[in-house]
C-alpha cells in the first residue's frame, strides 16, 4: 500500500488491450505493490487520447499479441524503457524500433512450453489415432450402423521432425521418445548434446519423416518456411502439427496439399487470420482444430503472471530480467 | 510327441474382414478357416473336419464354452488374438489339458499410446475444441474454456501388466506422478503401490484402467471409488467395459461427481449411453485402441511364434496362467 508520504512514484505500465490471461485471473494476474498498471482498455476515453494524456508517465507495456507495439506506439511514449510480453513469441514487437531506442524487451520464457508441448503431443496423436474424427463418430451413432471405425496409425517408431527446438521443442521430443518415436530437428543452430539428428534443410528433414511439429518462432527467416516444397516433401502420409505461429506455414498451399491428399493429416492450434480458420478444411476428419489454446490452462497461466511480474519488478530495480529478449 | 512329416492341422476362425493371419497360417501348417459369417455352425462343422485339430486360433472373440471344446476332441492349444481371455472357460480348458495363449505385448504400445491420447484429449479438451472450431463459434464467441494440465498430474494406474506400464512410462515424460494398483505388488516396479483402488483413487487426478477383467475386477470403478476420486478426477478406460459399473459412471458425470472420461470399452458394445454424447468432458472411441495395422502383423507373428513353439515342444511365448 503506497503511503501519503511516498515520493517515490511508482513506475507505471500500459496495458492497450485485456490478455488472455487476466480476461481469466482478474486483475490478481499481474498485481503488484512494486509498479501500477494503467488500462486503456478500461478507459472511457478512445485509445490516442488516453496514449496522449498518459504518455509521458508510460515506462513499461505488457504487451499481449492481440496489441502489437509498433514503432508508432513507440513513438508517442518518450519514456518507455522495457517491453514485456504475455507469449513465447515477440514477433507482434518491433524490435528493430526497441532496438534503436535502447528499450528491452522480455517474453513469457517457457511459462507455457509445457502445456504447449502437451497439446502438440495431443494433437498429434489425435491425427494418428483418429481421436477426434471417432469421438465424432460414436456420438452421432455411427457404431452399431456402420461397424468397426478404420485403422490409425502407429506412433511407434515414427519418424518426427521437429522445427525449432527450443524450450517448447525439446519438451515435445522427450515426450515423443517415450512413445518410441525417432526424433529429428531443424534449428537455427546445431545444439550441442542433443541426442537427436540434425538437418539444416528443413525440406530434407521433412522428406525423410512421418510427422513435423512446428515449434520456432514467427520471423522474416521462418515466414512461409513450409512452403509448397516441404509440404510435398512431407508427402501423401505425412503429418504437420503447427502450435506456433500460423504464417509460418503457407496456408494456402497446406489447405490444397490436405485436400488434395497430398499430406496426410494436420493438427492445427493457430492460423494465418485468427480466428478465421480454413472452412474447406471441416470437411476433412484427418485434420484436428485447435482455437489458439495450446498454452491455456490455468497453472500455465498464473505461472505466466509471476514471470510478467517478476520481469517488471526486476527491471526497475535494476535487476537483470528473468527471460530477456533484447 | 510323434514325429509327422504332415504339418499339423491348425483350426483358424475369424471374422472375414480381418484375413491378416491367413496367408502365414496356412503356409506352415494344414490350416481349416471357419468365418464368423458363415452360415454352418461350429458345433456342427467341427466333428465332420476339425477332429484332429490340435490347435485353434481364434481372432475376435468366439465364446470359447466346454460344449465347443467338446467337439475338438484332439485340441490341445488355443491361441487368442487378443489379450482379454474372459470370452474363454479357463476351468474347461485346465480340466481338457488344453494351453492358452494370448497376444502378450503385440498391442501394448499401440493400446497405451491411445490411453495417453485420451487422457490428453479429455484434459486439454481437444476434441471439444475442434468442434467449437468446425461450428464458428471461435469467430463468434472467442477463446474456448480453459482445459486443465496434464504435465505433473497425479496419474494412477489400475494394473501394472505390459499395457499398464508402456502407459506410466509414456506418462513419467510428461512429468506425471505414477501409481498403480494390481494383484499385487511389483517388487521391481518404482511406483507407489496402492493396495486397494479407493486410496488410489483419493490419492490421484486421473484413474487409467489396464487390467484384465476378472470376478474381482468386475465394477472395481464404482460410485465409492468415482466419489473419491473427484468432482475434478478423469476415468481412462482401454480394459473391459465392466471393469466400471456404467450406469454408475454416467450418472456421476451427469451429477459432475467426476470431472471427465475417455472410454474405449463399454459394457455392451457397440451400444453406449445415450447421455455421454452431449457431454464435452467426455471422449469416446469404439474399442479400437489396438487397432493400428503394425498391431495386427505383431499379434499375428505372436500366434505364428506360439504355434511353431508348441509343436516343436518349446516354451509358449506368450502363455496364460490358469489358476
Amino acid at each position: 500500500m503506497a503511503t501519503s508520504s511516498s515520493t517515490e512514484k511508482l513506475p507505471r505500465v500500459l496495458i492497450v488491450k485485456r490478455p488472455d490471461a487476466m480476461a481469466v485471473l482478474g486483475d490478481g494476474f499481474v498485481a503488484s505493490t512494486k509498479f501500477e498498471i494503467l488500462k486503456a482498455f478500461e478507459s472511457p476515453l478512445p485509445l490516442p487520447e488516453f496514449l496522449a494524456y498518459h504518455s509521458d508517465s508510460i515506462s513499461a507495456i505488457i504487451a499481449p499479441v492481440a496489441a502489437p507495439v509498433t514503432a508508432d506506439l513507440i513513438r508517442i511514449l518518450p519514456n518507455l524503457r522495457l517491453v514485456v510480453t504475455t507469449s513465447a513469441g515477440v514477433d507482434h514487437v518491433d524490435l528493430v524500433e526497441c532496438r534503436r531506442r535502447g528499450i528491452s524487451v522480455a517474453n513469457a520464457g517457457s511459462s507455457f512450453s509445457e502445456d504447449v508441448a502437451d497439446t502438440a503431443v495431443g494433437l498429434l496423436i489425435d491425427v494418428f489415432r483418429r481421436i477426434s474424427a471417432a469421438n465424432r463418430f460414436v456420438k452421432q451413432r455411427f457404431w452399431p450402423v456402420k461397424g468397426d471405425y478404420p485403422l490409425g496409425s502407429k506412433l511407434g517408431r515414427k519418424r518426427i521432425g521437429i522445427v525449432g527446438l527450443g524450450s517448447i521443442g525439446s519438451k515435445v521430443a522427450t515426450r515423443l521418445e517415450a512413445f518410441g518415436c525417432q526424433i529429428s530437428y531443424s534449428s537455427r543452430n546445431r545444439k550441442p548434446c542433443v541426442p537427436y539428428h540434425y538437418y539444416m534443410d528443413i525440406e530434407e528433414m521433412a522428406a525423410t519423416s512421418d510427422a513435423l511439429i512446428i515449434c520456432c518462432e514467427l520471423n522474416e527467416k521462418t515466414l512461409r518456411l513450409i512452403n509448397k516444397d516441404v509440404l510435398s516433401a512431407l508427402g501423401k502420409r505425412g503429418v504437420i502439427v503447427n502450435v506456433a505461429r500460423g504464417a509460418i506455414i503457407d496456408e494456402e498451399e497446406m489447405v490444397r496439399c490436405l485436400r488434395e491428399g497430398e499430406i496426410g493429416g494436420a493438427g492445427l492450434d493457430v492460423f494465418e487470420d485468427e480466428p478465421n480458420v480454413p472452412k474447406e478444411l471441416f470437411e476433412l476428419d484427418n485434420v484436428v482444430f485447435s482455437p489458439h489454446s495450446a498454452f491455456m490452462t490455468l497453472e500455465g497461466l498464473e505461472e505466466l503472471g509471476k514471470v510478467v511480474v517478476g520481469n517488471i519488478e526486476a527491471f526497475f530495480s535494476n535487476k537483470p530480467l528473468l527471460t530477456p529478449v533484447l | 510327441m510323434a514325429e509327422s512329416s504332415e504339418p499339423p492341422v491348425v483350426l483358424l476362425h475369424r471374422p472375414p474382414s480381418l484375413t491378416f493371419m491367413d496367408e502365414i497360417l496356412t503356409r506352415e501348417f494344414r490350416t481349416l478357416i471357419t468365418d464368423t459369417s458363415s452360415s454352418e455352425s461350429l458345433p456342427s462343422f467341427f466333428p465332420r473336419h476339425a477332429s484332429s485339430a490340435r490347435a485353434f486360433v481364434i481372432s475376435g472373440r468366439l465364446p470359447v464354452t466346454d460344449e465347443l471344446l467338446s467337439h475338438l476332441p484332439s485340441l490341445q492349444i488355443l491361441v487368442c488374438t487378443s489379450v482379454g481371455i474372459d470370452h474363454i472357460d479357463l476351468a474347461a480348458c485346465k480340466r481338457r489339458g488344453i494351453v492358452i495363449t494370448n497376444a502378450g505385448n503385440a498391442f501394448s504400445d499401440d493400446v497405451a499410446d491411445c490411453a495417453v491420447g485420451l487422457l490428453i484429449s479429455v484434459l486439454r479438451r481437444i476434441p471439444a475444441a475442434d468442434r467449437y472450431v468446425r461450428a464458428g463459434n471461435w469467430a463468434k464467441f472467442g477463446d474456448f474454456q480453459l482445459g486443465s494440465k496434464v504435465s505433473g498430474k497425479r496419474v494412477g494406474i489400475v494394473g501394472l501388466g505390459s499395457i499398464g506400464s508402456f502407459v506410466a512410462k509414456r506418462l513419467e515424460s510428461f512429468g506425471c506422478v505414477i501409481s498403480y494398483n494390481s494383484r499385487s505388488q511389483k517388487q521391481s516396479s518404482p511406483y507407489r503401490y496402492y493396495s486397494d483402488i479407493l486410496s488410489l483413487a483419493e490419492n490421484n487426478d486421473v484413474l487409467v484402467l489396464c487390467c484384465s477383467l476378472t470376478d474381482e475386477t468386475h465394477h472395481i470403478v464404482n460410485r465409492e471409488v468415482m466419489e473419491s476420486l473427484g468432482k475434478d478426477g478423469v476415468v481412462i478406460n482401454v480394459g473391459r467395459g465392466k471393469l466400471i459399473d456404467e450406469k454408475e459412471m454416467v450418472k456421476c458425470l451427469v451429477e459432475g461427481v467426476i470431472g471427465g472420461a475417455g472410454l474405449d470399452v463399454f459394457e455392451n458394445e457397440p451400444a453406449v449411453p445415450e447421455e455421454l454424447f452431449g457431454l464435452d468432458n467426455v471422449v469416446l472411441s469404439p474399442h479400437f485402441a489396438v487397432a493400428t495395422p503394425g498391431s495386427l502383423d505383431n499379434v499375428a507373428q505372436i500366434a505364428l511364434a506360439n504355434l511353431k513353439a508348441f509343436f516343436s515342444n518349446r516354451p509358449l511365448l506368450s502363455p496364460v496362467q490358469l489358476d
